[in-house]
């Protein structure tokens, strides 16, 4: 039997479907359109003169073997932060699915950071670990750690990364719990009765049946850290210390909108884009295949 | 007798309704970048000048921070939007002076509006910043600070130093005693490539850069590089490692160090007064000049200027250029900039406001004030310290950031670390010569 409802005529599936087509046109090929056409001029800030350079915006960006160390450092930043909120979101998840009491109050608090603008919740940890009046550095300082994330690299990283995957875990926690509760209850108690502990019922049953979540909120995730996450750096560190947490779309940033160097910031831009595209491909190509739907 | 009253009251109200929408004021749009207490007083001088004359209305926008504001404005005017006037800090004044066809400059606003207006009566030292080569005024200076050197007296005393330091061994040898008596740092600093590059290089009399620091030309290349520039910042690289200097952030995030007396010495604009100020109730503070090396020619020399200028946009009614003229004229007097200077901490930008406020006594009764504009206005500024303009500058800043940075923590010696600095600043500067 066909399941699928089948259209005759040729104006209702167009007409249907002429929404999604215009915001997809609307917002995003035409402004991705206007960074590749931006990417090859060079224009000062006012737009009074421009120039056509063919490619050397590109050139001048892989000459710097500064912007080649930002792809390194976006890496890591992105897969740790995709990794370490996916992780706690998980865990976070499954706790609140067994929670009986007070559900309701747990899960506003867990999805609260969710509503937190990106450079409200840089300031926030801004304050937390400034090195001169930050209450956790304090309490560092009792466990004999002197933080400083304006020198030291690490601790900087450390920080972006925890105020980025902060903000995401409540998102994750929102998909995975309602995936976990699309999980049929009998199967789980099955399992139960058959002897599987709770380790191996999450295991066997509960994590290969979310694994749809789980790849969506995987792609939506490296996404977020490649491209949503120049606010927490603006806030927090700016970049530095000496540039150890210059990451890729923060270089867009601060070179489009602070050093109004449009064409440089057009070109990382659709270099940054033609890097998310190739993930997304590779993701749907390699890892969707061990996804049960 | 009664009913005339009456008549002359309806007369006199009819008169009113009629003048309201015939005589609307121009409105005049001014953004600005001034938050807080600074942004009231902003308010307090538009409301002043509208309350002074009817015909223009000059209406205040605060639009963020400085790159904020300039970004906003270059969008707008990319978008035929554009404010009337926009503050511009002084890192943006190359890339405005380069804008020709978006930028009216004040002489010439000016002359064409026929206000009275004598450049000569500005302070040269802060003009000098924004003027052409033909020694034309582009711009309006508003706020200009100066850096200068805060320290906690109350410590001084408790560690026994009783000489206000003024040479880099002085601060030394005080941080050592301050640091002998308890005092965990000696010093910091903010807006490092401002205060430790670009004013020490004019406080030495040292170039920053080529062609006049950039005034002769956009062929300029940078040269803070020197054997001077990287014993200094060599020296602070070592007093890091004993805390004699102790890094603090990149713009003003090391001022708590000073405030929860950690440090005993913060160098910082003179702008921040008021802060230091409202922050350092449990202990006494002086404001002395910026230590020089005295073994270097001709140090001290003077110091340049930080802030920004308020820079007039084209694409608007001949009408409403009037009305900025006369809210120049309105910005300049004696009483508003003294007012400003001595609420804020910026400098007066006219002689006769300096002498205004000096009459009223003002340095005398807050000693320390006084400091900023006889640092800068101490000597004759040489082609060394008249002031900068290298295109890119904002981004540049931020090189300068990184690479210090890079020096603080140990990671680059100072010669390598400024060296990198300089050959990264060049390929930006670079760049804007060939987009202008």
């Amino acid at each position: 039997m066909e399941k699928r409802v089948v259209f005759s005529g040729r104006w209702v599936p167009v007409l249907l479907l002429a929404p999604q087509v215009t915001i997809t046109l609307v917002f995003f090929i035409w402004p991705a359109s206007q960074a590749l056409y931006q990417s090859v001029l060079l224009e000062d800030a006012f737009g009074l003169s421009r120039k056509f350079v063919w490619l050397d915006n590109f050139r001048i960006l892989f000459a710097d073997p500064l912007y080649l160390d930002s792809f390194g450092r976006t890496a890591f930043f992105s897969s740790v932060t995709a990794a370490l909120s996916l992780g706690l979101a998980l865990v976070l998840a499954v706790m609140a699915d067994r929670v009986i009491k007070g559900t309701a109050l747990y899960r506003t608090f867990l999805i609260w950071p969710y509503a937190v603008a990106p450079a409200v919740a840089g300031v926030l940890w801004f304050f937390m670990f400034n090195p001169s009046i930050g209450t956790l550095t304090y309490l560092l300082r009792f466990l004999g750690y002197q933080w400083n994330h304006y020198l030291n690299g690490t601790d900087a990283m450390a920080l972006i990364i925890l105020a980025a995957s902060w903000k995401q875990v409540s998102y994750n926690f929102l998909f995975f719990l309602a995936g976990l509760q699309a999980i049929p209850r009998s199967l789980v108690e099955a399992a139960a009765i058959d002897g599987a502990g709770p380790f191996k019922r999450f295991r066997t049953i509960i994590f290969p049946l979310l694994s749809p979540t789980t790849f969506f909120l995987l792609v939506v995730n490296i996404v977020y850290a490649f491209f949503d996450t120049f606010g927490i750096v603006h806030a927090i560190t700016s970049g530095g210390p000496a540039q150890a947490t210059t990451i890729l779309v923060y270089k867009v940033y601060s070179d489009g909108f602070i050093g109004l160097d449009l064409g440089g910031s057009a070109a990382q831009s659709v270099i940054l884009m033609a890097v998310v595209i190739a993930l997304t491909v590779f993701q749907f190509r390699y890892i969707e295949r061990k996804v049960a739907y | 007798m009664k009913r005339r009253v009456v008549l002359a009251a309806i007369g006199a109200a009819t008169v009113l309704a009629m003048t309201g929408p015939g005589h609307a004021a121009t409105e005049i749009q001014w953004w600005h970048a001034m938050g807080g207490k600074l942004g009231e007083k902003v308010v307090e001088i538009a409301d002043g000048f509208n309350a002074s004359q009817s015909d223009y209305k000059v209406l205040p926008v605060y639009k963020g921070n400085y790159t904020e504001t300039m970004t906003a404005a270059i969008a707008a005017f990319r978008a035929r939007q554009q404010p009337h006037i926009v503050q511009v800090f002084e890192v943006g004044t190359a890339s405005m002076m380069a804008a020709k066809g978006a930028i009216y400059p004040v002489y010439s606003l000016m002359a064409d509006t026929g206000e009275p207006f004598d450049p000569g009566s500005y302070l040269a030292s802060v003009t000098g910043y924004y003027t052409d080569t033909d020694g034309n005024m582009l711009s309006m200076p508003f706020n200009s600070s100066t850096p200068v050197l805060y320290y906690n007296k109350t410590a001084f005393e408790k560690a026994g130093v009783t000489r206000v330091p003024t040479t880099w061994p002085e601060v030394e040898a005080a941080a050592r005693k301050a640091q002998a008596a308890g005092y965990p740092c000696g010093f910091t600093t903010g807006w490092q490539s401002w205060v430790q590059i670009e004013n020490f290089s004019a406080w030495h009399n040292q170039p920053t850069g080529t062609r006049s620091n950039g005034f002769a030309g956009t062929d300029t290349e940078f040269t803070f590089n020197s054997p001077v520039h990287v014993r200094h910042i060599g020296q602070l690289a070592e007093w890091q490692k004993s805390g004699i200097f102790s890094y603090g952030g990149r713009r003003s995030d090391s001022a708590p160090k000073f405030y929860q007396q950690e440090c005993v010495m913060y160098m910082n604009s003179s702008a921040a007064y008021a802060g230091v100020k409202a922050n350092t109730k449990d202990f006494e503070f002086g404001v002395s000049s910026l230590p020089f090396w005295p073994d270097i020619d001709g140090a001290p020399q003077n110091t340049i200027i930080g802030g920004a200028t308020l820079w007039v946009l084209q694409g608007h009614g001949s009408g409403d250029y009037k009305g900025i003229a006369r809210f120049f004229s309105y910005l300049s007097s004696a009483e508003v900039q003294a007012d400003w200077h001595q609420f804020t901490g910026y400098l007066p930008i006219t002689t006769a406001a300096y002498e205004l406020t000096k009459s009223q006594g003002f340095y005398d009764k807050n000693p320390g004030t006084g400091i900023a504009i006889k640092q800068m206005t101490g000597k004759a500024p040489t082609k060394n310290s008249k002031g900068l303009r290298f295109g890119n500058f904002v981004q540049i800043r931020d090189i300068i950031n990184e690479e210090l940075e890079a020096i603080w923590s140990g990671q680059k010696s100072a010669q390598a670390g400024l060296d990198a600095a300089v050959q990264r600043g060049n390929v930006l500067l670079r760049r804007f010569e060939s987009t202008n």
